[in-house]
This record gives structure tokens, sequence and C-alpha cells, in this order.
């Protein structure tokens, strides 16, 4: 029905494509390590050696774990798992609260206590007005 | 069958089609607006910021959209040779670009006052940066090159593996850890955003997809004339 190449196209079209895929693929399982935005406590506790190198960690501000002391913030983030004990000093983003995610940039000092040097807030999928999220507080 | 790709048959419905879509995206955008900046309601925990989240993710859709559409149209256009697509490719890539910017440049707007960032180097944000190179790319290489037969190849191959980082885009958030959130609005499963704050969301979307057919038209039409100058009666 078709031409002879045509086929020929669809086939060069088709191994170029696989080609291409494999190959990101690879790309992208050797550099796991760096794609992923931040690390969680419980990777930092699987960790071999602790680096000097600048690192995120990323989870949930635990619930009554900020501390607020005179130039200094301290808190808590945990994966639910694992927990790392923070320090910071600098400016925080509007939506920093408890219960609520957070990413530490920063340096490990041992395995449970990182210093961070900037913290950002992060944002879950949930969208709803205030209305809505006071009716399912009361639930 | 091919008789319908005969470019003044074409021209005498695309010629006439963009006041049509002009009216209608104007409508569109105007209760999209309203909707989306005065009567939904504010968030929870972002407040008023919320609002550029319906210029933002619209924007993303729709440029994604276009390019896996230009992508199956290049790749088709190919491997059976038919020059329309190509052309039809080309004239979707313009309004696709400015949709990328445009998510880009929302994203870190918003990113601000939420994160506490302009920008973070993460796998969503990072992959969205690279699919705006590759519309780049695409519409450099009909700039650079005279042979159209060249041009072809190119721009076929330069969405052949643009493509590969549509899927990385959409899944990004669900394989790796970013600062950027997963996906609210799930097929599957439940979506985790208010329906009050999804019309105005749709109505956004069907504005922009209005937008994206507008220019689309305007630069055929373009193509179009071309072609007629040229004395060519088939495409």
């Amino acid at each position: 029905m078709y031409g002879r190449k045509v086929k020929l196209r669809f086939f060069f079209v088709l191994s170029a494509f696989l080609i291409l895929v494999l190959t990101v693929v690879l790309i992208l399982k050797s550099l796991e390590e760096n794609v992923v935005y931040f690390q969680s406590p419980s990777e930092i506790k699987e960790l071999l050696e602790v680096k000097k190198k600048k690192i995120r960690v990323g989870g949930m501000v635990k619930n009554d774990s900020i501390s607020i002391k005179t130039k200094e913030l301290e808190f808590i983030i945990t994966d639910f798992k694992s927990e790392i004990n923070v320090v910071y000093s600098g400016a925080i983003p509007n939506l920093f609260e408890e219960g609520k995610g957070v990413v530490a940039e920063g340096f490990l000092k041992d395995k449970n206590f990182f210093i961070a040097t900037k913290i950002l807030a992060k944002h879950d999928e949930n969208y709803m007005p205030p209305e809505v999220k006071e009716a399912l507080k009361e639930k | 069958m091919f008789k319908y790709f005969e470019p003044s048959k074409i021209f005498s419905i695309t010629s006439k089609a963009p006041k049509y879509v002009l009216f209608l995206f104007i409508i569109f955008i105007s209760i999209g607006l309203t909707e989306a900046l005065i009567l939904s309601p504010e968030d929870y925990k972002q407040s008023h910021s919320v609002r550029i989240m319906y210029v933002h993710v619209p924007a993303a859709w729709i440029t994604l959209g276009i390019f896996s559409s230009m992508t199956f149209l290049s790749i088709i256009g190919y491997i059976f040779k038919i020059r329309n697509f190509f052309l039809i490719s080309k004239s979707l890539a313009p309004s696709g670009f400015v949709f990328i910017i445009i998510a880009l440049v929302t994203g870190s707007i918003w990113g601000k006052p939420t994160w506490g960032t302009w920008w973070a180097w993460d796998a969503r944000i990072t992959s969205m940066l690279i699919l705006a190179l590759f519309y780049l790319m695409y519409l450099l290489v009909w700039r650079l090159y005279e042979n159209e037969d060249k041009i072809f190849k190119i721009t076929a191959l330069i969405t052949l593996l643009g493509i590969i980082n549509v899927p990385i885009i959409k899944y990004s958030v669900d394989w790796w850890n970013t600062l950027h959130q997963p996906a609210s609005i799930n097929i599957l499963s439940k979506s985790t955003i208010h329906s009050s704050m999804l019309l105005p969301l749709a109505i956004m979307t069907a504005a922009f997809a209005l937008f994206s057919l507008l220019i689309f038209l305007m630069k055929y039409n373009t193509e179009l004339i071309k072609i007629k100058n040229k004395g060519l009666d088939r495409l």
C-alpha cells in the first residue's frame, strides 16, 4: 500500500526514537542523585559519610518544634520516619509553618544536625478557599 | 483526499475564521479574568497569589499540547512527505513559545512569595526550561535554512528529541523530589483543588487555546499567501 521509502522512513524514525529514549533514560538514571532537588531525613541517615558539600534536606516541619532564639531559629524536619535538627538565621518565607513542607539548604554537621543557609517553603498540591479549610478543621 | 489540501480551498476558510476566533477569545478572556482575578476565592495558604495559577497552569498545558501536536505533525509529515503538515507545525510554534515563556515567568513571580526564591534548579522547572530551548531551536531552524527539505528533516528531528522531554515534565514531580508541587488535577484519583477554583482555570484554558488558534490561523494564512504568490497551486 505504502511505498518502500515510506516504510524505511518509518523504521528510521522508530529506531531513532528508541535510541534517544534509551539514552535519556540511562542518563537520568545515572544522574538520579543530582536530579532530586532535596533529600529526606531518612536518606540522610543512610549516608555513609558526612561530606562538607552543600546539600538540601526536605520534609515537613515537625509540629511544636519551631523555637526562636535571639539570633537563631531552630526546628525539626521530619519525614515521619526519621528527623533532623536544623538551625538557621536569616529571612524566612511567608509560608514557613509547622506541619507544612520545607526545603533547607546548607551543610550537615552530623547526621542529626543541619546548619541551614537558606530556607524555602514547599507548597503542596491542595488549593482551597479559607472557609473550606475551616470546615475541614471542624470535622 | 488530496483535493482538500488545495491551498485556495483551505484559504477560503482560514482567512475568514480569525475574526470569529478573536470574538470568542475576547469573550472568554474577559469572563476568565473576571473569575480569576475578582470572583474566585483566595487560597487558605497562598491568599491572593493563587491567582497567578490561573495564568500559569493553562499556559503550561497549552504549550505542552502544542509541542505534542507539532511533533505528531512533523513526524507524520516526514514519513509520508506531507508538506502541509510542516507548515501547520511551523504556524503552531510561535504561540507555543509565547506560552512557555509566560509559564516560566509567572512561575517565577509565584515562586518568590511562596517558596522564597525566584528560581530553583529542580526537575520540573529545569525540564520546562529545556522545552523552551527546544522551541527556540525549532523557530531558529526555520529562519536559518533556505532549503525546505533540510528544514523538514531538522525540525522533525528536533521535535522527536524534544517530545521525550514532555513525559519527563509531566512526571518529574512524581519521580523525584522537587520543590514544585505535584499535580492537583488528576484524572484517575480525586483532584486536590476546590471546585470554585476549577471554573476560572477551565475558562482561562479555553481562552488561551483560542488565542493559540488565532495566532495559528494568522500564521498559517501567511504561509498560504506565500504559496499563492509563488504561483503554486498545490502544496
